[in-house]
């Protein structure tokens, strides 16, 4: 590999959710530690689930499996604490994951515009294709549009 | 690194709190935000009813000196459960007599976090942050958060309605009702 192409290369997390793996920039990864209590009190914000005491800071826990999978995953092995730019600073949030992580470094391949939101780019690694994740877009509500609708020409026949 | 100093939890001298159950959770509010806690029963025949304000957590007003003081069902504040509550916080410089399952317990907090902005709802009028006691977290509330200018406005509009009928029946000569 040229030393180009090594410079090209970013160190990347894999982490596993149910049956898939997705990747987040190893630069924004804070630590990956052992489920502990989660905490619960009443919110309207259905993407939190609740919050853990990790280093006598509260993390909130974002549910993303329903996003990236399509369904809630009911057992977690880790949380993966990752560091979530605002628009004024970063705030740790805790992501559960189902299996062990891995750091590998691996080139990226731009999102298009017909990625979903959460995409940040796709990496190529053991012969699968694996979806990089914007952190941003992951763990704030999307506004989902419904698809345009055509419009009925019930006029038309009249 | 600003990161570390942005999220460090603010640390308080030492905040006396009254950690309270509505709908069978456990909050604090800074006991100097309680102006006055009283049971439900000893205020049975001072509330008043309101009706159709739009306002469906408040369904009771109490005329506490020259205020009128809206009651505000904790339960439906917060999209508990329903319970029956036993005891109401009349809650200092605001509108708001909270009603609530009960007291739990006195204490103190030294450290206050604010709300993690992953929460984006109205939980961010909700609670002033949250606290860790006893390997637990606690939200701490906001007295000012539980009625938005937009309901105390219907409130307000609600009442005005309610006086006017009262005085259009003594003009007619009838009982208000």
């Amino acid at each position: 590999m040229s030393a180009v192409a090594e410079l090209e290369l970013q160190a990347m997390v894999l982490l596993r959710l149910g049956d898939r793996r997705f990747a987040i920039l190893a630069k924004q990864i804070a630590e990956l530690v052992a489920p502990s209590r989660i905490h619960k009190f009443p919110h309207r914000t259905p993407l939190v689930e609740g919050v853990i005491l990790r280093r006598g800071r509260i993390v909130p826990v974002c549910e993303i499996a329903e996003r990236l999978l399509g369904k809630r995953i009911s057992s977690c092995r880790f949380y993966l604490i990752v560091n979530r730019r605002y628009e004024t600073h970063a705030e740790w949030v805790a992501l559960p994951v189902t299996g062990e992580c891995e750091l590998i470094r691996a080139e990226i391949t731009a999102a298009s515009e017909s990625d979903a939101p959460h995409v940040a780019g796709w990496i190529s690694h053991d012969g699968e294709v694996i979806e990089v994740l914007d952190l941003k877009a992951l763990t704030s509500e999307q506004q989902v549009l419904p698809p345009p609708q055509t419009p009925l020409l019930v006029g038309a026949f009249l | 690194m600003s990161l570390a100093a942005r999220t460090k939890p603010q640390t308080l001298k030492s905040e006396q709190i009254i950690l309270f159950r509505v709908g069978g959770n456990l909050f604090a509010v800074s006991s100097a935000s309680v102006q006055e806690v009283r049971s439900v029963d000893s205020l049975a025949g001072a509330a008043a009813e309101i009706k159709d304000s739009g306002v469906r957590k408040v369904r009771h007003v109490l005329q506490r000196d020259d205020k009128t003081l809206f009651v505000v069902n904790g339960t439906m504040h917060f999209g508990l459960p329903l319970t029956p509550g036993t005891l109401i916080f009349i809650l200092r410089q605001t509108r708001t007599a909270l009603l609530i399952d009960g007291i739990e317990k006195m204490g103190s907090m030294t450290r206050l976090q604010a709300l993690p902005l992953a929460f984006q709802h109205e939980e961010r009028q909700w609670y002033r942050g949250l606290t860790a006691l006893d390997q637990s977290v606690v939200p701490v509330v906001n007295p000012e958060g539980f009625l938005t200018a937009e309901e105390l406005a219907l409130l307000e509009q609600s009442l005005s309605l309610r006086s006017a009928a009262a005085r259009e029946t003594r003009a007619q000569g009838g009982q208000p009702q």
